[in-house]
């Protein structure tokens, strides 16, 4: 009898994806799909889609799905969260969602250690508008709306979302990873798999962002793309794990706040 | 009913919301409608329910969709300013078909303006409250008894025509104190097989979606919703109209401005002049029965607003022609005087005598 050892996942619906050849949206997909059928959390999972390329990620997956306006999906996966705390709420988002105009959500969310799972692909450039510079653009990166290379006198610089978001007392996993290799792959979802786990135990707010490609606006084939990736990319976005509570022996946020002497209260003790 | 308690405007929607059923709250502070985030803050998680101040008011009315997405009663307050912001998520929860109520304890503008009371939200409420063809049903109430009664009936509506609702309030109703008679706690919760609150592997998935990418797909969708709106026009319009059966000259006011325009009523009828009020309570879907029920008799409309005059317009496509419609009002937080408002009658009674 032959046993069946690789197969679309049933998290995934059986479609053709939207993304342009060599993207690495698929592949992303294709890992939180395994991970919530490894799991076995579809019946209870809520994804929120944003907009940009993969705003058509409510067409892929088989969970209930929201879509949600520019850069506001934390906000959105809060309302889910808080009142179906024993639901797993995922956002995935890309860079001008969630460290452009979605900012102020994304800071806030972590910073309160919402319970949610935040993915978020990284590819330095606004995919779906057609090329235009991103907040995670980087310095001289030739875009649609930097022609000249992006000047840091001029747009500033490119934020680094994980290590910013590492500081906050809220977050109990921010990992960087990227899809580029084999051995990458499997990190990239031990990762992911890790920060659904953390927001199962309810440890608290998990991201995981993706170092990804964008062969079509880069204007390179997707082998060129991913090399051009490691080449400019990875130096200024290392990959690694930048908070990780559980690593650092606490069960949860609130632990390392306390044992930090973090968690400094005013007024009534609560009654 | 229970016995009247004494009650801020603010107080009382928070807390006929609560017996409505609503169960999260998602607020940012401004001023005139603190109390009631603050009373929400208080109450709700003593009974379970969640509370929660959010980074901004974009964020709070996205919690607010996201929330109400599985099917929550969920609820977000804000004054004019704040509700420029809500804007956006208003339309997209136009555009997914998402109940939930906003109140909107409005003060004088545009721009940061003042914290006086005034009524110049009504473009933006029952006009554009975001992008996009829609509309949201907008409660006007004039006292806090009102207040307490429309946000009950605001999820109820919201829940049954799966639409945004907004109770449209003003400082001076919002901070002012009057004994009212809370409603019943609700208990059943109204089915919504359509909410995205985890599938459960019992039925197929559902997606909370304003994306229609097909031309036709998003018009068809449109088409639906205004079939919906016939349908909310027909059935939810609401007025009080006073004194109105041999009224010659009618008053239109809503909310704070329709308890100014009632003394005026009094003092005119009581020289004489046949003045009556019609209170629009709906001012989307706006009343236009309630004036076409009058139009024929009268000999003049005066609308009477605290603004520069946003729902004349609709005074006048009910009218449609057939009769004069004046304006009288104060913007900037001036709420006019009865004795104001009595002139202005009095010098349409005298116009009128002219003819």
């Amino acid at each position: 009898m032959s046993e069946i050892i690789f197969k679309r996942p049933d998290a995934l619906e059986d479609t053709v994806f939207s993304y342009c050849p060599g993207c690495t949206h698929g592949i992303s997909h294709r890992l939180i799909a395994e991970i919530i059928d490894e799991l076995g959390i579809e019946g209870t999972t809520i994804g929120v889609a944003p907009v940009g390329c993969s705003v058509m990620a409510c067409d892929f997956f088989t969970c209930d799905m929201f879509e949600a306006a520019h850069g506001r999906a934390p906000a959105v996966a809060t309302g889910i969260k808080r009142v179906n705390p024993d639901n797993v709420v995922f956002a995935y988002q890309g860079d001008g969602d969630l460290a452009s105009i979605g900012m102020a959500e994304t800071v806030h969310a972590a910073t309160r250690g919402e319970n949610i799972t935040v993915i978020f692909i990284n590819n330095a450039i606004y995919g779906m508008t057609g090329g235009q510079m991103a907040p995670t653009s980087l310095p001289g990166q030739v875009t649609q709306t930097s022609p000249f290379g992006r000047d840091v006198m001029q747009a500033g610089y490119p934020i680094r979302v994980v290590e910013l978001l590492s500081e906050l007392d809220g977050v109990a996993l921010a990992q960087r990873v990227t899809l580029d290799t084999p051995k990458h792959v499997h990190e990239a979802k031990r990762a992911i798999k890790k920060a659904f786990e953390y927001q199962i135990a309810g440890v608290g707010y998990s991201i995981v962002e993706i170092v990804s490609t964008c062969p079509t606006n880069w204007g390179l084939s997707p082998q060129d793309a991913f090399q051009w990736m490691r080449d400019n990319m990875l130096p200024y976005y290392p990959l690694g794990v930048y908070r990780d509570v559980k690593a650092e022996g606490f069960d949860n946020i609130h632990d390392r706040a306390a044992d930090k002497r973090e968690r400094l209260s005013c007024g009534k003790d609560e009654k | 009913m229970s016995e009247k308690v004494l009650m801020k405007g603010n107080e009382a929607i928070a807390e006929a919301a609560l017996r409505a059923g609503c169960q999260c709250f998602f607020g940012y502070p401004i001023t005139p409608q603190t109390e009631l985030a603050a009373y929400m803050s208080k109450r709700m998680p003593k009974l379970g329910r969640v509370y929660l101040q959010a980074e901004s008011e974009i964020a709070a009315i996205n919690m607010v969709y996201g929330a109400a997405g599985t099917g929550a009663r969920a609820m977000t307050s804000s004054s004019s300013p704040g509700i420029s912001l809500k804007s956006e998520g208003i339309s997209y929860m136009a555009g997914a078909d998402l109940p939930g109520v906003i109140v909107n304890i409005t003060r004088g503008g545009p721009g940061l303006g003042g914290i006086q009371p005034a009524q110049s939200d009504y473009w933006q409420a029952t006009r554009a409250a975001g992008h996009g063809d829609f509309h949201m049903i907008v409660l006007a109430p004039s006292t806090v008894q009102e207040m307490a009664d429309e946000v009950y009936n605001a999820f109820e509506i919201a829940d049954r025509y799966r639409t945004p609702v907004m109770i449209l309030g003003d400082g001076m109703l919002g901070q002012m104190m009057e004994p009212v008679s809370l409603p019943q706690e609700k208990t059943e919760k109204t089915d919504k097989p359509w909410a995205a609150d985890g599938h459960r592997n019992k039925r197929k998935k559902n997606v909370i979606n304003s994306l229609f990418l097909k031309t036709q797909e998003l018009e068809d969708k449109n088409i639906e919703r205004f079939e919906r709106y016939e349908i909310i026009k027909e059935n939810e319009q609401r007025a009080e109209m006073y004194v109105t059966d041999d009224a010659e000259i009618i008053i239109v006011a809503f909310g704070a401005s329709a308890r100014v325009a009632r003394s005026a009523v009094d003092r005119a009828r009581s020289v004489g002049i046949k003045v009556g009020l019609i209170r629009p309570i709906t001012l989307w879907p706006y009343p236009t029965k309630a004036i076409e029920s009058v139009v024929d008799r009268a000999k003049k409309f005066l609308v009477v607003e605290m603004n520069m005059g946003q729902m004349v317009d609709d005074v006048r496509l009910s009218v449609a022609g057939r009769k004069a419609v004046d304006f009288f009002g104060h913007t900037g937080g001036i709420i006019p005087t009865p004795t104001e408002v009595f002139e202005q009658i009095e010098r349409i009674a005298v116009e009128k005598g002219d003819e």
